[in-house]
């Protein structure tokens, strides 16, 4: 009965992971309605600047967010205003097709830049700390990770929900025409909401180092983990996404417990079974 | 005469492939009300939406202020001190009607208004504030999209068939407010399918005719037969 009770624990602490993976992408799709291909990517790309920071200046990868947060942010906020702004419009195919390009670009980028050998970014003591609650044994970092994620989503939904930024935010996914009358410059806009979603993912970035082994082909895994969460969550709706998450995370690990072969797979059925029966996911906002 | 808040010189403007407007001319002086009416299909929308910027023009064709406006983003002209009530309100539907009026001051120009005025104008929307606007009546939606104009302080603003598709009784209290509101030194351009709404609010009107001017007049100067040769494009 423990070890189901742990696998369960243990999915539940991934699932934050996998909420920061879906933040970024939900972020992006609700404010502009793009579909990002290339995010799991950008998520490896974050690691990978957390890998040149701590490695050139000897720092732990949670001082390299200090770093790889702006960095990532800025890179957003260019990106969105130098290139995915021009692929918006009422077709929803170009933003598509330049994302997946991008994907394929960043990874050959890095490949050259990193080789394919897998790497990892050194926590230190922190990866291998736990603590003992009731028979189980948590790991610090998963535990940290989950906490990190709580508090990410609730920032965002403090900024979206609580801020004159998040009102922007909103009312251009409402109406771009008339957030425009009203003084919003879209382009602008696009570019914070894309800076936002970057940021994010650098965090993302740099626990996914710290959690396992990277090389530059593993984006797209991270991406299909983003996107069934921001599905089972229902799109649009942050905490939703947290709890799509958690349950891909525990889909997962009960999986994984059955027979480790299971573990993606049932993920992926988890997904399944939500997109067949609640095709809105679980606690949609947005009903389209 | 003094130089114009806007002047339209040779305006041309195109609504996707289709010319909507050729060669209009109009002038819009410092305090005026001044009303354009038209059938559907005059041009009286892609009149709007060129001079808010929303349809691109060659610069000098829209001046505003004395600056050329014409080639300037719509979130450009905003800041330049114009707002327009928009066709069918379009409040935004995820945000509050608080929150609605809130958007409307993005641009910060101070002035007269302040949430505090609009709710002493409007006290139902005090009452309503937390709720979405889709729970609205249409005349209650219809203040808060002239709230949420009236919140960036415009120097000119822009009223696009504000009693489309409300009940006579809320139009006759929508345009109650309309004095009040032009009083404040604000100068106002008014769209409107109810020409006899319109020709009592304002002091001189323009008729659109298939994207053409075809009447302009002083309202005190205008008659019956005039207005219904230009609208119809007919001679009594």
């Amino acid at each position: 009965m423990i070890e189901w009770t742990n696998a369960v624990v243990q999915g539940v602490l991934l699932g934050g992971l996998y909420a920061l993976f879906a933040a970024g992408l939900s972020l992006i799709f609700g404010v502009m309605r793009l579909v990002n291909i290339a995010h799991g990517d950008l998520i490896v790309l974050a690691a990978y600047f957390g890998l040149t920071t701590t490695v050139m200046l000897g720092i732990h990868p949670f001082v390299a967010l200090l770093i790889v947060m702006p960095l990532m942010a800025g890179f957003g906020y260019v990106l969105q205003r130098g290139l995915l702004n021009r692929t918006l419009g009422d077709d929803i195919l170009p933003p598509l097709l330049v994302t997946f390009g991008l994907s394929v670009i960043i990874q050959n980028v890095l490949l050259e830049a990193y080789t394919a050998d897998p790497q990892k970014l050194s926590g230190g003591a922190i990866e291998t700390a736990s603590v003992q609650l009731g028979g189980l044994a948590l790991g610090v970092l998963p535990l940290l990770t989950f906490g990190i994620a709580v508090a990410v989503i609730a920032f965002l939904q403090w900024l979206f929900y609580a801020t004159s930024l998040g009102r922007g935010f909103r009312a251009v996914s409402d109406n771009q025409q008339i957030a425009q009358l009203m003084g919003f410059n879209k382009a602008h806009i696009f570019g914070l909401a894309m800076a936002l979603a970057l940021a994010v993912t650098a965090i993302a970035g740099i626990l996914l180092g710290m959690r396992t082994s990277f090389d530059p082909s593993v984006g797209g895994g991270r991406l299909i983990f983003g996107f069934e969460a921001v599905i089972i969550g229902g799109l649009g709706n942050l905490w939703g996404t947290l709890a799509g998450g958690v349950i891909l995370g525990v889909a997962q690990t009960i999986g994984a417990k059955i027979d480790p072969g299971w573990q993606l797979l049932a993920g992926h059925v988890a997904f399944l079974v939500v997109l067949a029966f609640r095709s809105n996911g679980l606690f949609p906002r947005i009903n389209h | 005469m003094s130089d114009p808040l806007l002047s339209l010189t040779g305006l041309n403007a195109h609504y996707g492939d289709f010319q909507a407007l050729y060669g209009v001319d109009m002038e819009v002086h410092k305090g005026e009300v001044v009303a354009i009416i038209g059938a559907n299909g005059a041009g009286k929308t892609t009149l709007m939406q060129s001079i808010t910027g929303l349809v691109s023009n060659q610069p000098d064709q829209v001046r505003f202020r004395g600056q050329s406006i014409g080639g300037l983003r719509a979130d450009q002209v905003a800041h330049l001190g114009l707002a327009m009530v928009p066709e069918g309100r379009q409040l935004f539907p995820s945000l509050s009607v608080h929150e609605n009026l809130l958007v409307g001051a993005t641009v910060g120009r101070p002035g007269p208004w302040t949430l505090a005025k609009i709710y002493d104008m409007f006290p139902i929307l005090e009452e309503r504030k937390a709720q979405q606007p889709s729970t609205l009546s249409g005349g209650q939606q219809q203040m808060v999209a002239i709230g949420r104009a009236l919140m960036a302080n415009p120097d000119l603003i822009l009223f696009d068939e504000i009693s489309l598709g409300l009940a006579p009784v809320i139009i006759g209290e929508i345009y109650k407010a309309l004095p009040g509101i032009i009083s404040e030194g604000m100068t106002a351009i008014l769209v409107e399918q109810d020409i006899s709404r319109a020709l009592e609010v304002s002091s001189r009107v323009y008729c659109l005719q298939k994207g053409r001017v075809s009447l302009q007049r002083r309202t005190g100067d205008v008659t019956r037969d005039e207005i219904t040769a230009a609208y119809f494009g007919v001679t009594a």
